[in-house]
């Protein structure tokens, strides 16, 4: 399988604080890759690296093909991002909204519309294309925004706990989307508190302290764990941490 | 405990409906949970109930004191911890803790005995500002200000929201702790899986109250057969029983795809002849008990269909 995204031996440091240990491992094109920890594991950090908007202290790294110290601008538009906390433009439409983003990753007028159009036609959100996105349900902003966050077609695109607050059947509707993103050959990179979306996904990574304690299949983790559930192993594996604040 | 009657709230002049027409009550001693997304009305009835906010119409009580009119009662016996962390970010720890004790004209020794097991975890840090805790610590903090005056109420805006699995266990046993000290307890949470860990819940959702009992009759109310099934290609096996006749719901759930049928007399070798006719392999496929969430879904589909109509 092709790797696209390569990490070895990743170390940052915050003056003292080693936010991230000695990070080992690959990600697959086209998988869906969980990347979970307990707060202030040190995930937000690792991402940040990752989409090329900060510099690790040492390691080797390679994202989409592209160096994490020398390409990091590459790296950016090769990659697509979207976390709960920031993802639109409150006081732009959704239409103005997909027009600036696909605008910004450079994408010319006559494929901005195209590729708007199929958008808006894909989410059934027709009635609502000159709505501003302030006005829209947490559940639809959210689903815009992953949509809007692939429209370049990036090779990997980074989720940040994408799912939260969202009501349940909206939340699956979400992963519908995920799945389809990754059926197309889009790899996807998920952080999530969301226990039952662990399962969803391919591989899973569980962070402690820094360091990454387990990777494999949600199945084989919950077989090396002797657990029912992944949030039986991530108890397991966080307990461990305990807080050294 | 808490009285709830026709409670209306609308912002923007009504064009947005927070509450619906709500009614509800909590009993003295209970852990009540009020479980719902983003969005369903959960603050705007923890604002009313906390006398921050006025409702359009209709009444909210607490302990007999009504939630506008005696807005100074209503402040004493209540204890509200909001979602959004609220403290002084640049006063310490102990700064935080003292000047709510005085606000409420009481002092930290005196309630000392209900905060203990919570602060005495944050203690080593209390000369550090409150603005530079981890939100493990803060969510402590913000639990022991709102108990500090010892409340008979205490109302919790989602105190696990963005926190891990971990942490939200903890708080959860910390809240079980303070049940057993009498205090009546209001928590609003959108995960599902806390539902069980509550006394009574209320299921709510675009301004409305879907459904309110026992987490066990909750799942009883639930009349459907409901199945986990599974197979090796979870992205196709979904897509096939979208397309499956009679179908009600199908879901994905942890590594199960859940389903449901309108054919109520619906058998698991049924579902089994179409999965093999449509080349699935690996198949498993079992009668299961719905959880809270599935009963969610199910309640929240027929309140859509009933608008619809």
């Amino acid at each position: 399988m092709e790797k696209v995204i390569i990490v070895k031996n990743l170390v940052k440091k915050f003056e003292s604080f080693v936010a991230n240990d000695n990070l080992t491992f690959d990600v697959f094109r086209g998988e869906i890759f969980g990347f979970l920890g307990a707060n202030g594991a040190g995930k937000t950090t690792a991402m940040k690296i990752l989409c090329g908007l900060s510099q690790p202290t040492s390691g080797e790294l390679s994202v989409a093909g592209f160096d994490v110290y020398k390409q990091q601008d590459k790296i950016k538009a090769n990659i697509g991002y979207m976390s709960q906390k920031f993802s639109l433009y409150e006081d732009l439409t959704v239409f103005e909204n997909i027009q600036f983003y696909a605008g910004i990753y450079g994408l010319s007028n006559k494929e901005i519309d195209e590729r708007a159009l199929k958008l808006i036609e894909k989410l059934g959100m027709q009635a609502m294309r000159k709505k501003l996105v302030a006005s829209l349900p947490l559940g639809w902003r959210q689903k815009l925004s992953f949509s809007i966050a692939i429209i370049h077609k990036p090779q990997i695109v980074f989720l940040d706990e994408p799912t939260g607050g969202v009501d349940p059947i909206t939340r699956r509707q979400f992963w519908d989307l995920i799945y389809e993103a990754a059926n197309d050959g889009i790899t996807i990179f998920v952080t999530t508190h969301y226990m039952d979306e662990a399962e969803y996904c391919n591989r899973v990574s569980i962070m402690v302290d820094g360091r990454i304690e387990a990777l494999d299949s949600p199945l084989n983790l919950k077989k090396q764990f002797n657990a029912e559930n992944m949030n039986d192993v991530f108890i397991q594996l966080a307990r461990k941490s305990k807080n050294k604040e | 405990m808490v009285k709830v009657e026709n409670l209306t709230k609308t912002y923007d002049k009504g064009s947005i409906k927070a509450l619906k027409n709500i009614n509800l009550s909590v009993e003295k001693g209970e852990l009540f949970g009020l479980i719902g997304p983003d969005g369903a009305g959960k603050t705007s009835l923890f604002r009313i109930l906390t006398s921050l906010l006025i409702p359009d119409s209709g009444t909210a009580q607490i302990m007999n004191y009504d939630c506008v009119k005696d807005y100074k009662e209503i402040r004493k016996i209540t204890g509200y911890m909001p979602g959004k962390f609220s403290l002084y970010q640049d006063l310490s720890v102990e700064e935080n803790l003292t000047f709510f004790a005085s606000v409420f004209g009481t002092s930290v020794e005196e309630n000392y005995y209900l905060i203990k097991d919570i602060y005495t975890q944050i203690e080593p840090f209390k000369k550090r500002l409150a603005g530079k805790l981890s939100g493990g610590m803060k969510q402590k903090l913000a639990l022991s200000c709102a108990l500090i005056h010892k409340p008979e109420i205490l109302i919790l805006d989602e105190p696990t929201t963005g926190v891990d699995a971990v942490s939200r266990k903890e708080f959860w046993d910390m809240l079980k702790k303070l049940k057993k000290e009498g205090i009546t307890i209001l928590v609003s949470t959108p995960y599902m899986d806390e539902a069980s860990l509550c006394d009574r819940i209320a299921l709510i959702q675009n301004g409305e109250i879907l459904s309110v009992n026992e987490p066990q009759n909750i799942i009883n109310q639930f009349n459907r057969k409901l199945f986990a099934i599974r197979a090796s290609n979870m992205y196709q096996l979904m897509q096939d029983l979208k397309r499956f006749e009679n179908l009600n719901t199908v879901f994905l759930f942890g590594q199960f795809v859940h389903f449901t049928s309108n054919n109520r007399e619906i058998l698991e070798s049924d579902i089994y002849s179409f999965l093999e006719l449509n080349n699935h392999s690996d198949i498993f496929i079992q009668e299961i008990e719905p959880t809270i969430e599935d009963c969610f879904m199910e309640f929240a589909k027929v309140e859509n269909s009933f608008e619809k109509h």
